[in-house]
């Protein structure tokens, strides 16, 4: 277990300086890190410490939320396939920060715009559990997820689209793919403290899930009370996928291909693969957002677009070995 | 179907025969595009614009957005274009192109103008205006006004300041196109073309924070929120806004090729000599 931990501990370290060291600025890495911690002159310490600090802090930190939160979502429905990408509680929460930008309420309050993405997909997720049912048959959460991310989206689109400001319907891609290009401090500032207050209450979920694989009755006979565990877990998740989606747009398939990558790797122990997920969706996220750097660096490739050319075969490959669970 | 055809018919030979009996002066033009829009409003006798694109009106795109709310305004639908029965429809190059098919397809004559990527090319849209609408002799006027402006107005000192255009979304203008000569014209050097950029692209917030050009030229800020705006307002912009010039521009005079283009000079070398005077 600690060896599983250090491992990923090292990837992320590791992907968190390729990350900060590279950029269209074609700059030494020593410069750059020197750059980043003592200052100096020039615009370089201002590159480094505004522009690619908060890129590399946001690839963790967004990641760690998903890999989390799919983590948790899968421990609690026990079913492989809920992922908050998935099942609509990004796209509620994108819908919810689109409302705030283009209501004014984001410009009014600096809180306004986590907030309103921290309510959309709050509405996500208890409406995907009210839906799905505390077993969350693979059949209903897919089928409740397709129609609240698809009516999400929709809605998206409609506010976008009726926005006086001509580069707003150009900006759907965004909140449907994802992206952490020219984000800065202000937005780190932004997410951090409910993406703190997310990853508390999720953290403590790790006894109840893995209680809760014995089966529900078990785990109520274990003192688990199941009310409280599900409620903690729409708040925690509901904080960090509103957070990362009000600053990122919505990133989907981390929340899926994580967990599932790493839970041989803990022994199906929905505890360990709480941390584990969280360490290796950050490894994930700070891998994609590279990747968007170094393939096409002057356009802009959608975060998203990776994630899903990696997570939608494994996710077909999910149905396909459940289906017969489905049928 | 047949009932469309005859009527297709109908409406291409009344086009031709249309064509064959006009005099070479059009009487009924309708423009769909903002900058053929404006290059007609300059040019056709009273009467003989019948009607603009509604993006004339619009004062972020249109610099004679005033002057176009006396038109009555169409959306370049060939169905309305139509109707308003024209002799002549004035497009763009690349702009509503199945509008255009449609409405030559009933014979209505389209003359196309091409966007213009230079001052050069300003003056030659104006005389192919000129030309179109059987006003040679405003058009000679109205260039020899546009050449006399310019001249009056690139008397370039030595000191060539550089300059970055950063739009939302990081869009710039490098080589090849109209902002770059206003900026060539106005004396100062592009820093999109220095970076090898040809036509519009995107500059890298730290490719433009690193290159610290001396001014700093962003649109002033349209209405309704969007992302792609936010941008601009970025810490590091921010910082680089506190220690080099800065100019917000609005966009009408930059977009198209007419003798606007040259009030877009105009502001430019009021800021260049502002900066000058703010060196020594």
């Amino acid at each position: 277990m600690s060896r599983l931990a250090l491992v990923l501990l090292a990837v992320v370290a590791a992907l968190f300086i390729a990350s900060l060291t590279v950029g269209p600025a074609d700059t030494g890495v020593l410069a750059d890190l020197g750059a980043l911690l003592f200052g100096g002159d020039g615009p370089l310490p201002m590159v480094m410490r505004e522009i690619r600090l908060p890129r590399a802090l946001l690839g963790v930190m967004i990641g760690a939320s998903l890999g989390l939160a799919g983590a948790a979502m899968q421990g609690y429905l026990r079913n492989p396939l809920a992922e908050p990408g998935l099942i609509g509680v990004s796209g509620s929460a994108a819908l919810g920060a689109v409302l705030a930008i283009h209501t004014g309420l984001a410009a009014a309050s600096a809180l306004a715009l986590p907030l309103a993405a921290l309510a959309g997909a709050g509405t996500g997720v208890l409406l995907v559990l009210l839906l799905a049912g505390p077993r969350g048959a693979s059949i209903t959460l897919i089928l409740a997820g397709i129609a609240i991310s698809s009516l999400a989206a929709a809605l998206t689109s409609l506010v976008l689209n009726l926005s006086p400001n001509p580069y707003a319907a150009s900006e759907i891609v965004f909140w449907m793919m994802g992206s952490l290009a020219d984000r800065s401090m202000t937005h780190v500032w932004l997410a951090l403290p409910l993406m703190v207050l997310g990853w508390l209450a999720l953290a403590t979920l790790g006894r109840g899930l893995d209680a809760l694989t014995l089966g529900e009755d078990a785990a109520a006979a274990m003192g688990i009370r199941l009310r409280a565990l599900r409620l903690t877990l729409v708040f925690g998740t509901a904080c960090v996928v509103g957070a990362a989606t009000a600053v990122a747009g919505a990133i989907g398939f981390v929340g899926l291909v994580v967990p599932h990558l790493l839970r041989p790797l803990t022994g199906a122990q929905p505890s360990r693969l709480l941390w584990a997920s969280a360490l290796g969706g950050a490894a994930m996220v700070l891998a994609a957002d590279l990747a968007t750097r170094l393939i096409l660096p002057e356009r802009d490739l959608k975060l998203g677009v990776l994630t899903a050319l990696v997570g939608a075969p494994l996710f077909l490959h999910l149905i396909y070995k459940t289906r017969a669970d489905m049928a | 179907m047949r009932i469309l055809h005859l009527i297709a018919l109908c409406l291409t030979l009344g086009g031709i025969a249309g064509t064959a009996l006009a005099d070479p002066a059009p009487r009924r033009v309708v423009s769909i595009n903002l900058c053929t829009d404006q290059l007609a409003m300059m040019l056709a006798d009273p009467g003989q614009l019948v009607s603009v694109s509604d993006l004339a009106t619009d004062p972020h795109s249109s610099a004679m957005a005033e002057a176009a709310r006396a038109y009555p305004v169409n959306h370049g639908r060939a169905e309305e274009v139509y109707l308003l029965d024209p002799d002549l429809v004035l497009a763009g190059a690349y702009t509503a192109r199945a509008t255009v098919e449609m409405l030559r397809g009933v014979g209505i004559e389209v003359v196309q103008f091409a966007p213009a990527n230079s001052l050069d090319d300003t003056r030659d849209r104006l005389a192919k205006m000129a030309r179109v609408l059987g006003q040679e002799a405003r058009g000679t006027a109205l260039i020899a006004a546009f050449d006399a402006r310019l001249e009056a107005l690139s008397r370039t000192g030595a000191n060539r300041p550089r300059a970055a255009i950063y739009h939302p979304n990081g869009y710039t203008l490098g080589s090849g196109t109209l902002s770059d000569d206003i900026l060539q014209a106005a004396g100062f050097l592009n820093l999109a073309r220095e970076m090898g950029l040809q036509g519009g692209g995107t500059v890298p917030l730290e490719r433009l924070v690193m290159a610290a050009p001396d001014l700093l030229i962003s649109g002033t800020p349209l209405p309704g929120a969007s992302r792609s705006e936010a941008v601009l307002e970025h810490p590091a912009l921010e910082t680089l806004r506190a220690t080099r010039a800065g100019l917000r521009i609005t966009s009408p005079s930059w977009i198209c090729g007419t003798p606007h283009a040259l009030d877009a000079v105009d502001r430019l070398v009021q800021t260049r000599q502002r900066m000058t005077e703010v060196r020594e």
